[in-house]
């Protein structure tokens, strides 16, 4: 399943991370996941929420810069290796991983977010491999 | 529409015109302005001595700051109850300078800016909603006699509360818009962010725009978000001379007609002030040929443009200047390279991925110059490298331009300040 991924640009000034936050919890916009890459001068903050389109649209009227993107969400087991294997389906598929971050989940099982280069095709793969994707709907669910 | 008869004289009319204009304007100002009568005989100079245009070059300049010593009124030329209104420029540096309107002076200016707003394409049918600030400064007050002559309506709604301002432009059906090139953009910013299209809700077509440079991109930027059947043109003047006025745009948009029956202009070499022969670039210097109150001889603009007397197709026979390349104080000098920030605004608006607001900041780091470049992004991307790209895009665009490295400040959409007057785009850190 393909799952609406919410990035925002923020410049590297103090505070700014605080004031995506502020419209988002003013806008009851729930984040399930975070992970912020940086450069010297910006930095895009990518969000797993439970309503990405609401907090995209008030993003940008606050006069962010916002936009959802396509991406993957998987669930692993903790176990050694079981990233491992996952990755082997997808580079086999001859898709590259963009980027990776986790998505924090009670449990026995954790789940990780990926962006890559054919999310279509990667969703594809996964379920032909007999892995599970969450969707939205799940998303929405946590 | 061509409003004044004035500005369709054959040349030989024209001048002949000018020449008497001229020789009866130094003969007064001999007279009765004492500073003058000093710097002429200074060199010798008498009024007789001023029998052709040509003369007009042993005249002394007159500077800003000439205005500024002989503050508030030593350089008028009546005595102050024949004054009915008094301007002066908003003194940012220094003393204001002061100009005053005799009742003969303010009939001229009507006359000047009836001219230019025909030029502009307006009429009698237009509802004209002026966004200069009422005031001290000249451009609101100028522009609405002007057009209030003409017999269009006056919205007198000055700057300040854009989303009023847009909501009389609805209701009101404005037509014509008076305003700071900036300011327009952020006007229609703030109609769309009330859920107001300028292209389909808003009548207006068309865009009197001075006070600052219209460069062919910000007039481009202009027609993006007005829409592309707006007849965006700009005019020119300054308090010293007349307020608005001086100069406009007609339809072909070719350079802006000077009424030079009341300003006779010529373009000088900034550095050593020698007159340059017709079609040189250089800086333009004016001399109030028909005004009372204070009527200035060759008065340094340090305006950069150039002349040009070829008849235009509107059937205008008035001398045309340049759309301003600059103006030679704003001109920045960095690592030794003369920047105008007209050129970055090109830059900038040439790249589709970025907005119209921008800042420049020239800072010194250790011996040397570092210019930085602030600019929002007008698109959002969840890829650094297309940020990247932006980035390099705009750098590569400067070094060919100007010769130099900068540094891109990339932020987000409505992160830099807007401005409803004059834009202040350049912090110049370097002398503090």
């Amino acid at each position: 399943m393909v799952v609406k991924q919410l990035s925002v640009f923020i410049e590297n000034r103090q505070g700014r991370l605080g004031e995506v936050l502020d419209v988002l919890k003013n806008n009851n916009v729930n984040i399930l996941s975070i992970s912020l890459a940086d450069t010297t001068e910006y930095g895009i903050l990518r969000l797993i929420v439970n309503n990405p389109e609401l907090g995209k649209d008030t993003l940008l009227k606050e006069g962010f810069s916002a936009l959802l993107s396509d991406v993957v969400i998987i669930k692993i087991t903790h176990e050694t290796g079981s990233l491992q294997k996952f990755l082997k389906i997808i580079s086999d598929a001859d898709i590259s991983i963009e980027y990776m971050y986790g998505l924090s989940v009670e449990g026995a099982s954790a789940s990780i977010v990926l962006k890559t280069s054919d999310t279509i095709k990667a969703t594809t793969v996964l379920t032909e491999n007999g892995i599970d994707t969450l969707s939205g709907e799940d998303i929405s669910k946590l | 529409m061509i409003w004044s008869k004035q500005e369709v004289l054959p040349r030989e009319e024209m001048q002949k015109l000018q020449l008497s204009r001229l020789k009866e304007t130094v003969k007064r100002v001999y007279e009765n302005v004492p500073p003058y009568r000093a710097k002429m005989d200074e060199v010798g100079l008498k009024p007789e001595d001023i029998k052709s245009l040509d003369d007009l070059k042993k005249l002394p300049f007159t500077t800003k700051q000439d205005m500024r010593d002989n503050y508030p009124f030593g350089l008028f030329a009546v005595s102050k109850d024949k004054l009915l209104r008094i301007h002066a420029s908003s003194g940012t540096t220094g003393k204001p300078t002061v100009v005053g309107y005799t009742k003969n002076d303010m009939d001229m200016w009507t006359e000047c800016v009836s001219r230019i707003a025909c030029m502009g394409g307006a009429t009698e049918k237009d509802v004209a909603q002026i966004c200069f600030g009422y005031g001290m400064f000249t451009g609101a007050l100028g522009l609405h006699y002007g057009l209030e002559n003409i017999g269009a309506t006056i919205v007198p709604s000055s700057t300040g509360n854009s989303e009023k301002q847009i909501m009389y432009m609805k209701d009101f059906e404005t037509s014509l818009l008076v305003a700071t090139p900036s300011y327009a953009l952020r006007l229609a910013e703030v109609a769309r962010e009330m859920g107001i299209d300028p292209k389909k809700d808003l009548k207006v077509k068309i865009g009197l725009v001075g006070s600052e440079l219209l460069t062919d991109a910000m007039r481009a930027e202009m027609h993006k978000y007005w829409g592309d059947d707006m007849l965006v043109t700009s005019n020119y003047g300054m308090s010293e001379l007349v307020g608005p006025g001086v100069s406009g745009e007609c339809e072909y948009l070719d350079g802006m007609h000077i009424n030079e029956d009341f300003f006779l202009p010529e373009i000088i070499n900034p550095e050593t002030g020698e007159v340059l022969p017709e079609g040189e670039k250089g800086e333009l210097v004016i001399t109030c040929i028909k005004k009372e109150g204070i009527p200035l001889i060759r008065y340094r603009t340090k305006d950069i443009t150039r002349l040009n007397y070829a008849p235009c197709k509107c059937g205008r026979t008035t001398v045309r200047m340049d759309n301003l390349s600059g103006r030679s104080d704003d001109m920045l000098k960095i690592r030794g390279v003369n920047v105008f920030p007209s050129q970055i605004e090109e830059v900038i608006f040439s790249v589709e991925e970025l907005g119209p607001h921008y800042e420049i900041i020239v800072e010194r780091e250790g011996y040397a110059d570092k210019l930085t470049v602030r600019v929002e992004l007008n698109v959002a991307t969840d890829s650094f490298t297309e940020l990247e790209n932006i980035s390099k895009k705009v750098k590569n665009k400067l070094r060919i331009i100007l010769g130099l490295d900068a540094k891109i400040k990339l932020e987000s959409p409505n992160t830099l300040q807007r401005f409803e007057g004059k834009a202040k785009r350049v912090k110049d850190l370097r002398s503090l």
